[in-house]
């Protein structure tokens, strides 16, 4: 081992991680990100407890504060190191101490400070319609503040069906205009939709950016292809009753216990492209078709109308 | 996965379908997760750093923190090593001059009242319980898919037939063990600690009127069997309760910025939004102000164990007088920002201890063979139902009428609209704006104290708005000591 790899553990254990959970955690995200083996290294280079830790501004707009909590469920880092050790969130509503006027000082002077460094993460749709009228936090409207904040980043990921595409509030009849922060601003942003999101979805993309110095690769919906690049349809372990046309035909029936295929019940598996089936959630507890529940396809645009009646087989 | 319960459930009482009692079963078992996750979040990461002095734990002995620590709680984890460590952990990170989600608070403020030492095991504690709150959420993921949005309960029963195995709720009872342990052995004993530093707060922030619609049901029978018991108490007077009807609900709108000034039952409910100026005479906010019988009501775990404990309830009852006789405070203490705190504890430590029973049942049921988690059901040409539901942050209604077997008019009462909500047609106050009236603030530039009482009512606005703008108009009488 190198005198800098040693600094490095050391730095580490001195944060409360050891050397063996710590190698755990970059393979796993290493797999994940579907690099190589000879990637866990340089993950592991990227989490190098550096001494400035990469900052984040995460604005929260129209939203439940489910991709937030989606996060904090994270196992792998576990929140507290991601937050006191891996990057530093530097404004954040729902966990940082500071209230009120104390808190809008914070946005302000970390947008200054780290200008052009900071990635933005984005939680919630805008609303557009009335200049905005529909959604303010200390007097501003979402818009005023995205418009303000999210061109000083050096990128913008969007966390979740709502920041990424409207979700909910977008759905018809929308009324408060509401739209994803790509279209309400005219940029591009990194999309990590779902209902929420995994969130190793998030923290994988965070690690492609900082272990490439990129943004990971994307399709033309802005979604990270190692994550959002097959359906669930074609990772779900079910596939094989759908191949020998086994299906469940009503909640609660034989077939519902036997784990027959949800298609005829409304499943969206086939049209959502998403890694529910190989992630699964709560670190790789369950997922819904797991839980025989239909896919509702709660990560595709406008999966409110497009994906609706759920419970309906698709065409 | 509240208002995902409250909306099945509403439909479910329109089209008019008893679910089976495996369904019912399972989904007290995940709701009960709800409130030992919910609660443990809460006090530990949304409220705790009102009473806790993070920066002040830099200064605690480690050595007085681990005999203090095993003096007030059975925590799994202490001695000194752990609190050095936790210490080290912490002074790295100030040092690192990244402060993250602890920058520009109100550290040092003369109304912390902690020693370093609690104040490094409070912090502790709030670390340890991030974890914890992880693991506790997989309960969900086990017969519900995933946490947070759930998705296994549907009109008619659960989806999760597959899952009802051996491994499966065994896994389940591991970690309900192990989040139990921690409400029993850490949460009481912390809010215990913290509290006794703070029992004049025992006489500050409370509220005047009471709502429980009650929830978890343990047999059909509602709301008879409904653990967490449904009620109304007016004007503080326990002996008074009474049960709670849905008719006697009317939301008002004059206050806010919606169209007209009628107040309705939520069948009838109108949200026809007129966004308007911040106007603390006229209009001021997106809430609407729900009423029960024209009253201002407070909902949520305050609520549910006054109601609990003046119907008698036992397993609610029993945890009260324990709370109340070892913080040495009369029960009318209660009625306040710590009986709220600690009301939420109380209802944890009870709902949690009847996970096991619910959990045992569950597999009773499935060794005499019964494994039925739905009833099938037809949708009516139309139809009204309301779902009745008390979830972690008070009493929350769905009312959905139905018309040609689509939804006409979908209204939702929420606890925070209750808590939050601004003032009805006849003046009345809702019970944030009443509760804040009276409380000292020692800097008003620094209001911490008011922090304190909002939190307390574990707020969840990301619907709605801020109640108060400090700068345009002081809307509270604020006394300044």
């Amino acid at each position: 081992m190198s005198n800098e790899e040693k600094e490095f553990y050391e730095r580490l254990s001195e944060r409360g991680v050891s050397r063996r959970d710590f190698m755990k955690y970059c393979g796993m995200l290493t797999a994940t990100l579907g690099l190589s083996s000879s990637f866990i290294p340089k993950v592991a280079e990227v989490f190098a407890a550096p001494k400035q830790r990469p900052p984040v501004i995460w604005l929260q707009f129209a939203e439940c504060t489910g991709c937030s909590e989606a996060l904090l469920r994270t196992m792998n880092p576990w929140i507290d190191q991601l937050l006191l050790e891996i990057i530093s969130a530097e404004y954040h509503e729902t966990i940082m101490a500071a209230a009120g006027h104390q808190a809008e000082e914070i946005l302000q002077s970390a947008v200054k400070k780290y200008n052009g460094k900071f990635i933005c993460v984005v939680e919630g749709a805008i609303s557009t319609k009335d200049n905005g009228v529909y959604g303010k936090i200390g007097g501003k409207t979402f818009l005023e503040i995205a418009k303000e904040v999210c061109p000083k980043a050096a990128a913008v990921i969007c966390m979740g069906t709502c920041a990424c595409y409207g979700g909910v509030q977008a759905a018809a009849p929308n009324p408060g205009g509401y739209k994803g922060v790509g279209d309400a601003l005219g940029i591009k942003t990194v999309n990590i939709p779902g209902c929420p999101p995994n969130p190793i979805n998030f923290v994988g993309t965070v690690v492609n950016y900082l272990l490439l110095g990129k943004l990971p690769e994307l399709d033309d919906l802005g979604r990270p292809l190692f994550a959002y690049g097959k359906t669930i349809h074609d990772q779900c372990p079910r596939r094989s009753h759908y191949e020998n046309d086994e299906f469940v035909e009503e909640f609660g029936s034989e077939e519902a216990k036997m784990g027959y295929c949800l298609y005829k019940m409304g499943c969206k598996g086939p049209d959502t492209y998403n890694n529910c089936p190989i992630a699964k959630f709560n670190d790789g507890t369950s997922f819904p078709i797991e839980a025989g529940h239909p896919c509702i396809g709660c990560s595709e645009p406008d999966f409110w109308d497009k994906m609706s009646p759920f419970f309906v087989q698709s065409e | 996965m509240t208002h995902y319960l409250a909306s099945v459930r509403a439909v479910e009482n329109a089209v008019g379908v008893q679910i089976p009692d495996n369904a019912r079963i399972i989904r007290n078992m995940l709701h009960g997760a709800q409130f030992q996750h919910d609660h443990i979040v809460h006090f530990y990461h949304l409220h705790a750093l009102d009473w806790v002095d993070v920066v002040s734990a830099l200064k605690a002995d480690p050595k007085k923190t681990a005999t203090l620590a095993s003096n007030v709680s059975e925590a799994p984890w202490g001695g000194v090593p752990y609190f050095k460590d936790v210490q080290n952990r912490i002074k790295t990170f100030v040092q690192s001059g990244q402060l993250g989600p602890f920058n520009n608070a109100y550290w040092g403020h003369p109304a912390y009242k902690l020693p370093p030492e609690a104040n490094l095991m409070a912090v502790s504690h709030y670390l340890e319980a991030l974890r914890l709150q992880a693991k506790a959420a997989r309960m969900h993921a086990i017969f519900g898919a995933k946490n947070p949005h759930l998705q296994s309960f549907v009109v008619g029963g659960v989806t999760c037939a597959k899952d009802l195995t051996p491994d499966r709720i065994a896994e389940f009872l591991f970690l309900w063990k192990e989040t139990q342990d921690f409400v029993k052995k850490v949460y009481l004993p912390d809010v215990l600690a913290v509290a006794s530093f703070y029992k004049e707060w025992g006489g500050i922030g409370g509220t005047t009127n009471f709502l429980a619609w009650g929830d978890l049901p343990e047999s059909d029978n509602e709301p008879e069997s409904l653990f967490m018991p449904r009620g109304v108490i007016m004007k503080r007077n326990l002996a008074g309760v009474k049960m709670a009807s849905p008719d006697e609900v009317t939301e008002h709108v004059a206050h806010s910025w919606y169209k007209g000034d009628a107040a309705r039952h939520p069948y009838k409910g109108e949200t026809q939004p007129q966004p308007g100026e911040y106007d603390t005479t006229g209009r001021y906010t997106w809430f609407k102000a729900p009423r029960y019988e024209g009253e201002p009501c407070e909902v949520g775990p305050l609520a549910r164990v006054l109601v609990a404990y003046a119907w008698g309830k036992k397993e609610i009852k029993e945890i009260v007088d324990d709370v109340v006789s070892k913080l040495g405070i009369p029960l009318t203490a209660l009625f306040s920002t710590l009986g709220r705190t600690a009301a939420r504890c109380i209802e944890t430590v009870a709902i949690g201890n009847a996970m096991e029973k619910w959990t045992m049942e569950l597999i009773g049921n499935l060794k005499k063979g019964n494994t039925k988690t739905y009833e099938s059901w037809e949708m009516p040409k139309s139809a009204m139902g309301c779902g009745l539901n008390d979830v972690a942050r008070g009493s929350l209604g769905h009312w959905v009428e139905i018309e040609n077997k689509k939804i006409k008019n979908y209204q939702l009462v929420v606890p925070s609209t209750w808590n939050l909500g601004p003032r009805c047609k006849n003046g009345k106050l809702g019970p944030v704006e009443e509760s804040l009236i009276g409380t000292p603030v020692a800097d008003p530039k620094r209001p911490l104290e008011v922090l304190r009482t909002v939190h307390s009512f574990d707020p969840c606005i990301a619907c709605g708005v801020h109640v108060i703008d400090p700068d345009s108009n002081q809307v509270y009488k604020i006394k300044v000591i």
